[in-house]
Parts: structure tokens; C-alpha cells; sequence
């Protein structure tokens, strides 16, 4: 008798051999080095953006391979960067429209409509618009000092919308997305402005034009930078005035920021000077258009040189406004509870499940009371069966009119009005002189002339565009050709009064094409 | 006392709590009103029938004056205490979203008496904005965020615990504002969320609006700062005590320059010298 296996049993033992764990070698990072590579990571993550833009576009509907979406990207950021100013950022939509032609040069025989999707597109994405953060996330991870891996996110913005004057909301570009772009990551703005300069000036003595446009365009964006750092500063001064150091701190910041501008403005004056001689020297025409567009760039760097400058010097006379507002109100007797200084400043550095307790707690407290609704079963069953009003589709009735009939004062006769016009229904190869036709009138009636005379007078100035709205095809006209009016009654110009024919369906088509 | 009169007693205190459940009633502007409080004023019994009619109900009754009428706040069981989870749909499921909700209202109270003889003297009228109370709790973040780089701390959380990220992170990677496609304000953004504080404040008969510059002005009332002074910011700060944090405070603003010698942190090369006293 043969035994079918049925089952394979398993082995009692089994041997399984291990790798020898390979021997890591200690990440042994030292802070230092890790926060050196942080860094970079968090900097190559501003980028994933970008690059993510031209990868997706081919999950777009619609041929969007042709389109360079980092390029775009890249574009709309120094755009918005350019268009910020003091207070506001740069307009959605004229971002949009300045983006157009790039976007066109790249697909010039799709639609327009398409450009202003794939710009409108590229603008969304730069926002991130469909998170609730608007912004962009990247993971990365670190060692900590004893050893362990954590991931950790990191979240940053590119294009960030900001309250704008009047309630619109405006465009601004990041810390990030500025050193993304300038490519200049970790430097400090001073030096960093410092060291534009010089090259731009090197290069515009050596003639290198390209480069120095591109100098200049830099320095720009760290002028750009350092308004907006003051502006901040400003704002948080309007604000709350113990909040700022105005003993030292602010007055160093503002003589520092008044040298500053003093000493660009005087740098670039000079660079102007030779970019114009240079313009005007440059024999080809790609130098010269360089050369014109780099007078624009610097041009552009004085006037928000002088807008700074403004701001400065209205910073002193701000602070002093504010400081009578708060500091010299008369203090009352007994303290009361420091919202800020024991709730909020120590509430924000806590982890976010602690200080939600607090806020909770502040919340309950403090957002008030609400009368719930109390319904009686019978109120609710007479509502709901009450059947609905019916609409008085016809409204109140109107009251008889009083009527009082006027009396009838005009000068004419509806027989009269009915023989002028016979009188002055002439072919239209046949006009007739006033004259001629006063005297017809005269002999049918004595009042007659004085109403063919108004007829005639009127059709002096006749209202030809109204006739051809209304679509009529003939109107009386009056022409004076200088001869007198030889009239018992009249005086004035025997004017030639005749008819003309209006082509009515011409002017209509003609209307249609123009709409 | 006859019964009868103590009927008629019972429910005019009765009705004297009713229209200190109307907030945005005013007492001068209601001759019964008026009337109902100068009784409970005058009359010490009427005024304990009245304190016990708000209690039964639960209400704690926090000033009865013709400034601010009969203030009463809601207990916190009270049919009449607002949740959170009917005042905002997402701060129930999001952690980050009800505390930005609760900071909302924080920072509005904070922005409204920014120095404690503020919130102590019963004159002041604070008035706040919109998108201020927005760039006043940035500008906070910011200083955290400055002196944290200061310090070379990591702030970026781990990405599986997000309850350990620090609260100013969370607020300042929220966008200030945002284009919606029916121009209306976003609301999952900070001054979205403001905005509805606000709003709900002002429903609530303790902030009067008064334009619509800057995202919308308000002034308060004198129930908002009772409301504060003597039952939310004690709450609050019961609670911060509980978590181990003990700010101090000598009763004078928190937010000064410093006088050379009393202790002030002050944190080296910040754009803004932001001086704290005490706290962890």
C-alpha cells in the first residue's frame, strides 16, 4: 500500500542564514554638517516646484509638451518680483498678460486662449491654490545628536497672495523663491548688494554689456529685498510702537538705510551716465538695445531708491504720532491681565496640541453666548401644515385716474400739419426754394407758411442719423446756398428744401459687420 | 411678601436675564430694561432672584450696570456655551484648524487691550482690524521663526507626530489670504479665519463694526472686556498653568524697550527687538 502525500509538512528546523548586519559606520554628523545638508535640501526642494510643473503638464488635457513650464515658472516669479512695490505685490492678471508673449514665442500657432490657460496654470501651481496652506511641503531627514533618523517637513511658499490696497488681492514672492531665483542662497542682502554692484561696474568699463544687464537685474532684485525688509520693520513699528527698540535698534536701521540709499543713488547715477555714453557709442544694435534696456533697469533702481528714502522719513514722525497715542494715555490704578505677554508670547513656541488646550479654553470662554433655538411640537406641526400664502400675483388695485381733460392750445391744425407736409412731400430730383414754396402755402392758407417755414427750418439741421436707426428711407432736408429770402413775412435765407432717399438696408448691414 | 408678588417678582428677574441673552441690547435704548436693572440695582432681593434665575440656567452673571447691561457668560456646560465643533465644521477632525480658531480669538483679544491697564480700565474702547490682528500674530511668528534660526534649531516637525510642531509654525505657514473664484475671502487662510472671529464676536453684541478698511474694523464693547478680563483670560491662563508654564507678569505692558538691567531677553541682531518677560 503506497501513502499519497497529502501535505508537505514543514520542516522542524530550518536553517535561515543571516547577512551579518553590515557595519554602518556612525553617521556621526555633528550638528554642523547636518545642518549644512538641511539646508541644501530645504534649497533644492524650492526648486521640486519647477521641475514638478514639467512633469505634470502631460497629465494636462490638451498638447502642453510644447510649453517650458519651468521657464514660465521661472518668468512669472521675476515678474512678480519686479511688479512688488512698498505696499502692494504685483496684479494677478498683469502677470498673466506679461507672461503672454513668452508663452506665445514658445506655442505660436495655438490659441490665445491657450497661452492665458498655461500662464494662468503655471500661476496656480506657483501658489499651490488647491492646498489649504498654499504652499508646498518637502520631506527630509536629519540625524539627531544621539544617532536617530527623523523625518521632518519642511514647508515653504513661492508666490504668496497678500492683501493689496482696496481689498484685491495681490501677488508677492517669497524669501525662497528670491534666492531660488537669484541663486544666491544663505548670503546676507548687504553684501550681497555690495558685490552686484562692483561687478556691475567692472563690466560696464570692460563693455561686457550681457553680463552687466544681468548685474543689474540682480542688484534690482536685492533692492527689491531690502525695501521689503524695512517695509516689515515699518509696519511692525505702525503697529506697536514698544514692540521696536527705538532707542538704538530702529534709529542705526533707518541712518544705516538713509546711507545706503544715499550711496546707491549716487552709484547709480554714475553707472547711468556711462550706460548712456556707452548707448550712445555702441555702434551694434544688439549693444545699444542692451545698453537702452539697462537704463531702464537702473532708472527703475533710483526711483525705488527715492520711494524708500520717503518712507524713511516718514518713519520718525510715525513713531513720535504713536508714541503720544500710547505712551502718554494715563495709567489706571490696578493692573489687569497681560494678553500678550502671558498668553499669546507664551503660547506660540509651545507644540501645537499643548497650546491648543489654552486656545481652547480661551475659546470656550470667551466667544460668547448663543440662545439655542426652542421649538414647541405644536408650533413646529401648525408651520409645517400651514399651507403656503397665496401670491397676489396682481397686486393692489389701482385707483380710477382723475382725469381733466386740457385744453387743446396748439397753433396748427392736424388739416394743417397734413397740407404742409403734402406741400413739402417733393421727389427727390426735384427740391424746391422756400420762397416758392411759401407762396404755394400762402394761397391755400394764411397760417400755412409760418408751419412750412418751421418744417423748412427744422429740416435745415436734419437728424440723419436717427432716420437711419429708425430705418426710414426718406428725410426733408434744407440747404442755405447764401441766396436771401424775398418774403412779406420771412426774413432770412431762401434755403433749397428737398428730399433725400436713404439707402436704410444698406447702412443696417453695414452696422451688423461693424458690431 | 405676598406670593403674588414674589410671582411677579420671580418674573421680572426672569425677564431682566432674558435680555441679557439679547447682547447687542441696550439698556438705554429700552425703557423696561432700564428699568429692570435700576431694580436690580436698588432692590438687594430682586438682585438675588435675579443671580439665581442666571444660575438655574447656567449663566454666571459678570456685571449688571447700564454700560453694559446684564452681562452674563455662558457656563461651561450651559445650554447657551458655544463648541467649537458648531463653530468651525473642520476644527473637529484638524487639530492645526482649531487651534488656529482659538488663537483667532486670542489674538483678537490681545490686539483689542494690548497693555493690561487696557483690559483693567473700564473706559477703553480698543479697536482692531482685520488683516492687524493677522500681521500682529505674523510678527510674533516671524521673531519665533528669526530666533530659531538664531539658535540653529530645526523647527521643521517630524513628520509622523504633527501635534509636536510648534504653534507659531503652524500659523505662519498658513497663507495671510487667498483669491477664491467667487471674490469672497478664503476661508481656510488666517485673515479667513479672523474674519469669522470677528464676525461671530460681533454677533455676539462684543464688537461693533465700524468700516471696512483693512479686512473690516471693529471697536469693542464694555461686555467684550468684562468677558475677557474675568472669564476667558483666567481660563486660559488656568489652563497654561496646568501645562507647567508660569508667565509672570508686574502688571506693566510685556512689550517694551529694555532699561539696561531688569532681566529683559533681548535677542541679538533681530530686525525687531521683541523683549519678553518671563515665560518658558
Amino acid at each position: 500500500m503506497r501513502f499519497r502525500l497529502l501535505s508537505v509538512r514543514p520542516p522542524n528546523v530550518s536553517v535561515v542564514t543571516e547577512h551579518a548586519p553590515a557595519i554602518i559606520p556612525t553617521p556621526a554628523p555633528g550638528p554642523a554638517a547636518d545642518e549644512g545638508l538641511a539646508r541644501r535640501l530645504r534649497a533644492l526642494a524650492c526648486t521640486a516646484p519647477l521641475h514638478d510643473l514639467d512633469v505634470r503638464k502631460a497629465n494636462l488635457a490638451g498638447e502642453y509638451g510644447r510649453y517650458a513650464m519651468a521657464e514660465v515658472a521661472l518668468a512669472a516669479i521675476d515678474l512678480i518680483t519686479l511688479n512688488m512695490d512698498f505696499d502692494t505685490g504685483a496684479d494677478h492678471d498683469q502677470v498673466v498678460a506679461r507672461l503672454m508673449p513668452r508663452i506665445a514665442a514658445q506655442g505660436p500657432q495655438r490659441s490665445a486662449a491657450e497661452h492665458e490657460r498655461v500662464a494662468r496654470w503655471v500661476l496656480e501651481n506657483l501658489i499651490n491654490v488647491g492646498s489649504v496652506d498654499r504652499g508646498f511641503r518637502a520631506v527630509y531627514g536629519t540625524f539627531t545628536p544621539d544617532g536617530a533618523y527623523v523625518r521632518r517637513d519642511y514647508d515653504f511658499k513661492l508666490v504668496e497672495e497678500v492683501h493689496g490696497p482696496g481689498g484685491v488681492v495681490c501677488l508677492r514672492t517669497t524669501d525662497e523663491a528670491v534666492n531660488v531665483l537669484v541663486g544666491a542662497l544663505d548670503t546676507d542682502v548687504t553684501s550681497a548688494q555690495i558685490a552686484a554692484e562692483v561687478k556691475l561696474e567692472v563690466l560696464i568699463s570692460r563693455g561686457r554689456l550681457a553680463d552687466a544687464q544681468l548685474a543689474a537685474e540682480q542688484a534690482r532684485y536685492r533692492t527689491v529685498q531690502y525695501a521689503e525688509t524695512l517695509r516689515r520693520t515699518l509696519e511692525a513699528t505702525r503697529r506697536n510702537v514698544r514692540a521696536v527698540d527705538w532707542l538704538r535698534t530702529v534709529p542705526d536701521m533707518i541712518t544705516e538705510a538713509l546711507d545706503h540709499v544715499a550711496d546707491r543713488y549716487r552709484h547709480e547715477n554714475a553707472i547711468l551716465t556711462n550706460i548712456r555714453r556707452a548707448r550712445d557709442e555702441a555702434e551694434e544694435a544688439d549693444h545699444k538695445r542692451r545698453a537702452a534696456e539697462l537704463v531702464d533697469i537702473v532708472k527703475d533702481c533710483i526711483r525705488r531708491h527715492t520711494q524708500l528714502q520717503s518712507r524713511l522719513l516718514e518713519a520718525g514722525p510715525l513713531f513720535r504720532a504713536e508714541q503720544d497715542r500710547q505712551a502718554f494715555a494715563p495709567a489706571t490704578a490696578h493692573a489687569g491681565l497681560d494678553l500678550y505677554g502671558q498668553l499669546v508670547a507664551p503660547l506660540l513656541p509651545l507644540a501645537v496640541e499643548q497650546a491648543g488646550r489654552v486656545t481652547d479654553a480661551f475659546f470656550a470662554h470667551g466667544a460668547g453666548l448663543r440662545t439655542p433655538g426652542a421649538v414647541r411640537l405644536g408650533d413646529l406641526i401648525d408651520l409645517l401644515l400651514t399651507p403656503p400664502a397665496p401670491r397676489e400675483h396682481l397686486g393692489a388695485e389701482m385707483p380710477e385716474p382723475d382725469l381733466i381733460a386740457t385744453p387743446d392750445d396748439s397753433r396748427f391744425s392736424t388739416g394743417q400739419l397734413d397740407a404742409a407736409r403734402e406741400l413739402l412731400d417733393l421727389p427727390a430730383d426735384a427740391p424746391r426754394r422756400l420762397s416758392g414754396l411759401l407762396a404755394d402755402a400762402r394761397r391755400r392758407d394764411a397760417e400755412l407758411p409760418y408751419l412750412v417755414a418751421l418744417l423748412a427750418v427744422h429740416a435745415a439741421s436734419p437728424p440723419v442719423g436717427t432716420a437711419y436707426r429708425q430705418g426710414e428711407r426718406r428725410l426733408l432736408f434744407g440747404v442755405d446756398d447764401g441766396t436771401e429770402l424775398d418774403d412779406p413775412e420771412f426774413g432770412g435765407a431762401d434755403l433749397i428744401v428737398g428730399t433725400a432717399m436713404l439707402d436704410a438696408a444698406g447702412m443696417a448691414a453695414d452696422r451688423t459687420e461693424a458690431a | 411678601m405676598t406670593d403674588y408678588a414674589l410671582d411677579a417678582d420671580t418674573a421680572g428677574a426672569a425677564r431682566l436675564v432674558s435680555f441679557g441673552l439679547h447682547p447687542k441690547l441696550l439698556p438705554a435704548r429700552d425703557a423696561e430694561y432700564g428699568e429692570l436693572l435700576r431694580r436690580y440695582r436698588e432692590e438687594p432681593a430682586f438682585a438675588r432672584l435675579a443671580d439665581a434665575v442666571a444660575t438655574g440656567l447656567g449663566l454666571v452673571v459678570l456685571e449688571v450696570s447700564a454700560r453694559a447691561g446684564m452681562a452674563v457668560a455662558a457656563a461651561e456646560d450651559s445650554v447657551f456655551a458655544v463648541r467649537m465643533g458648531d463653530y468651525a465644521r473642520r476644527a473637529t477632525a484638524d487639530s492645526a484648524d482649531r487651534f488656529l480658531h482659538g488663537l483667532a480669538h486670542l489674538a483678537v483679544a490681545a490686539m483689542a487691550f494690548p497693555r493690561p491697564a487696557d483690559l483693567a480700565d473700564d473706559g477703553y474702547i480698543g479697536r482692531i482690524s482685520v488683516n492687524g490682528v493677522d500681521a500682529f500674530v505674523r510678527q510674533a511668528c516671524r521673531r519665533l521663526e528669526e530666533r530659531a534660526q538664531e539658535q540653529g534649531e530645526n523647527t521643521d516637525p517630524a513628520s509622523d507626530s504633527p501635534g509636536l510642531e510648534a504653534s507659531w509654525r503652524v500659523y505662519a505657514r498658513r497663507s495671510a489670504t487667498g483669491a477664491t473664484k467667487d471674490a469672497r475671502r478664503l476661508a481656510g487662510s488666517t485673515t479667513g479665519i479672523i474674519a469669522k472671529a470677528v464676525a461671530f464676536l460681533a454677533d455676539s453684541g462684543f464688537l461693533q463694526r465700524t468700516g471696512d478698511d483693512s479686512g473690516g474694523t471693529y471697536r469693542t464693547t464694555a461686555r467684550y472686556q468684562l468677558q475677557v478680563r474675568d472669564t476667558a483670560g483666567s481660563a486660559a491662563m488656568a489652563e497654561l498653568l496646568e501645562l507647567g508654564i508660569v508667565p509672570v507678569s508686574d502688571g506693566s505692558a510685556s512689550l517694551l524697550p529694555p532699561d539696561g538691567t531688569d532681566g529683559l531677553e533681548l535677542a541679538a541682531d533681530a530686525g525687531l527687538p521683541f523683549h519678553e518677560s518671563g515665560g518658558a
